[in-house]
């Protein structure tokens, strides 16, 4: 996650001269770092079909592959804040024995590779699945090759991003604020939403801008449990995917638009008031 | 920078490489591990490495100049982009294969036959239509005029047989060959000789190949009598 700048170390013995830059055994590897990590996406641009991208970008499928992405992962954003953001207050605030451990396995997802959380909710919620066989038999829910299943697969892999950064937020907060507004007489539902919540807000917009970015880009969950079928299931990433099979310039044309996104969202993340405290 | 980077996989030696890169369609996946198994028992100058994927997407990385031997695809149509390219002289047929529905053991949506597929109860795999099977099981489904609503089309065939071997839905298309290579967890249901597609495979040595005396080596043992045995005891055809 993004840390905070560290804080200046303190001065010691005047220096002999203010040097600028580093040193260039460091420079020489942080310019080949940055080279490396930029070069991909010059590339992209460089080899961007600008001449055709309104033709490629306005056809009937990419546009609903993008329409799809975006409902789906403002939906599954919704519903990592409804449940995320209870589970972060938990983490940070109960004191039962095992928390610790449940926080380790809460935010599994996010170093699990996406496509084993694919296959791990396949055999959850899939038809032959521990939840899912019950589910379809008694309810007739079957959640695989639906948009439902895109926001259960985008939930599972982003929510922990959101709950990670509300908890580290609500931990260095400390119980005091909450305590006063307890001994003032309000409730502990009142408590955390006048309180509590509005004190993490920065954490808390700064986590959902960070799950919705994570759940637009989810692929290998999302194509392992819902398939791919468009206008039900095909999201952009999937779309690129299998637009390389045959038209490389609608891949392209399709991930230039991801990239775009990704950098308003880096730039809506470098602004001051979003500054996402250091999750530990 | 690049000089640091080891040398990996093709040609970088003195002469010809002792590995040669095979990238198949993945309905070969079965046969070309036997293959190159058996090919390599016959020439232990060669190591055989296999790449098994899509066959639209294997042509697209070779025409994107990754570095490869042989080409075998699942339809004509792909191998001609990358001869069209320029990465492979003519490719020769070595194989043919149908069409059939896989169903998970039971046949628990009981698809008798592929007038069924259209039933809403029941859910339905194909491959998208860019691969090679996706293609000819829409030109099966539009001889028989039916309208299918897929639940999902997949990248390629073995996605497409995966989801009936997870049992996650009802019926897929797929090739004969698959649905014998996974005897035991799928069960078939034949398509009608007129309304079935058959598929000719072609294989061709590329041109940006390292060793092209054992590419041409291996293109010629697929073609052999060995070969075409290891092929026919798939399901194969003879083209």
């Amino acid at each position: 996650m993004t840390a905070d700048t560290p804080a200046p170390a303190p001065a010691r013995a005047p220096r002999r001269e203010a040097r600028q830059g580093a040193p260039w055994p460091l420079a020489l590897p942080a310019l080949v770092a940055v080279g490396f990590l930029l070069l991909p996406l010059v590339a992209v641009l460089w080899r961007a079909p600008w001449t055709s991208l309104p033709r490629l970008l306005s056809d009937a499928d990419a546009l609903t592959a993008l329409r799809l992405s975006l409902l789906c992962a403002t939906a599954a954003t919704g519903v990592s804040l409804v449940l995320g953001v209870p589970l972060a207050w938990a983490l940070a605030r109960s004191a039962l024995p095992g928390v610790r451990v449940l926080r380790a396995l809460v935010t599994l997802p996010l170093v699990l590779p996406p496509v084993v959380g694919g296959l791990a909710l396949l055999l959850a919620l899939g038809r032959r699945g521990l939840v899912g066989g019950p589910l379809e038999e008694h309810f007739g829910i079957s959640l695989p090759f639906t948009t439902a299943g895109v926001v259960v697969a985008e939930t599972f892999v982003a929510m922990p991003f959101l709950v990670v950064a509300v908890e580290g937020a609500i931990r260095s907060l400390g119980p005091g604020l909450e305590e006063a507004a307890a001994t003032l007489g309000a409730s502990r539902v009142r408590t955390f939403l006048r309180v509590t919540l509005p004190a993490v807000a920065p954490a808390l917009v700064a986590g959902a801008v960070l799950c919705w970015a994570r759940a637009l880009g989810e692929f290998g969950a999302t194509i392992m449990f819902a398939g791919n079928s468009p206008g039900r299931t095909q999201t952009m990433p999937l779309a690129v995917y299998l637009a390389l099979e045959n038209d490389p310039d609608a891949a392209i044309a399709l991930s230039l638009v991801l990239l775009v996104v990704a950098v308003a969202v880096l730039a809506l993340l470098r602004d001051r008031w979003l500054r996402v405290p250091a999750a530990s | 920078m690049l000089a640091l980077l080891p040398a990996c996989g093709s040609g970088d030696e003195e002469g010809a490489s002792p590995t040669i890169t095979v990238l198949a369609a993945a309905s070969l996946r079965e046969t070309f591990t036997k293959l190159g198994e058996e090919f390599s028992a016959a020439h232990p100058d060669v190591e055989v490495e296999l790449s098994f994927g899509a066959s639209s997407a294997l042509a697209q990385q070779v025409v994107q100049g990754a570095p490869a031997d042989v080409l075998a695809t699942a339809s004509t149509a792909t191998m001609q982009q990358v001869v069209d390219n320029g990465d492979a002289p003519e490719a020769t047929p070595f194989a043919l294969n149908s069409l059939q529905i896989a169903v998970p053991p039971g046949n628990p949506g009981r698809v008798r036959g592929i007038g069924d597929l259209t039933s809403p109860k029941v859910e339905v795999a194909l491959c998208q239509e860019q691969v090679p099977c996706g293609a000819a099981a829409k030109e099966a489904l539009e001889t028989a005029d039916l309208a299918v609503k897929p639940v999902t089309l997949e990248a390629d065939v073995s996605a497409t047989l995966t989801r009936v071997k997870l049992d996650e839905v009802d019926a897929a298309i797929v090739y004969v060959t698959d649905v014998r290579s996974a005897r035991g967890e799928v069960e078939g249901v034949e398509i009608p000789k007129e309304l079935n597609v058959t598929t000719t495979y072609p294989i061709a040595p590329l041109r940006g190949s390292g060793n092209p005396e054992a590419a041409a080596r291996f293109v010629d043992f697929v073609l052999s009598e060995q070969g075409q045995a290891v092929l026919g005891a798939a399901g194969f055809q003879r083209p």
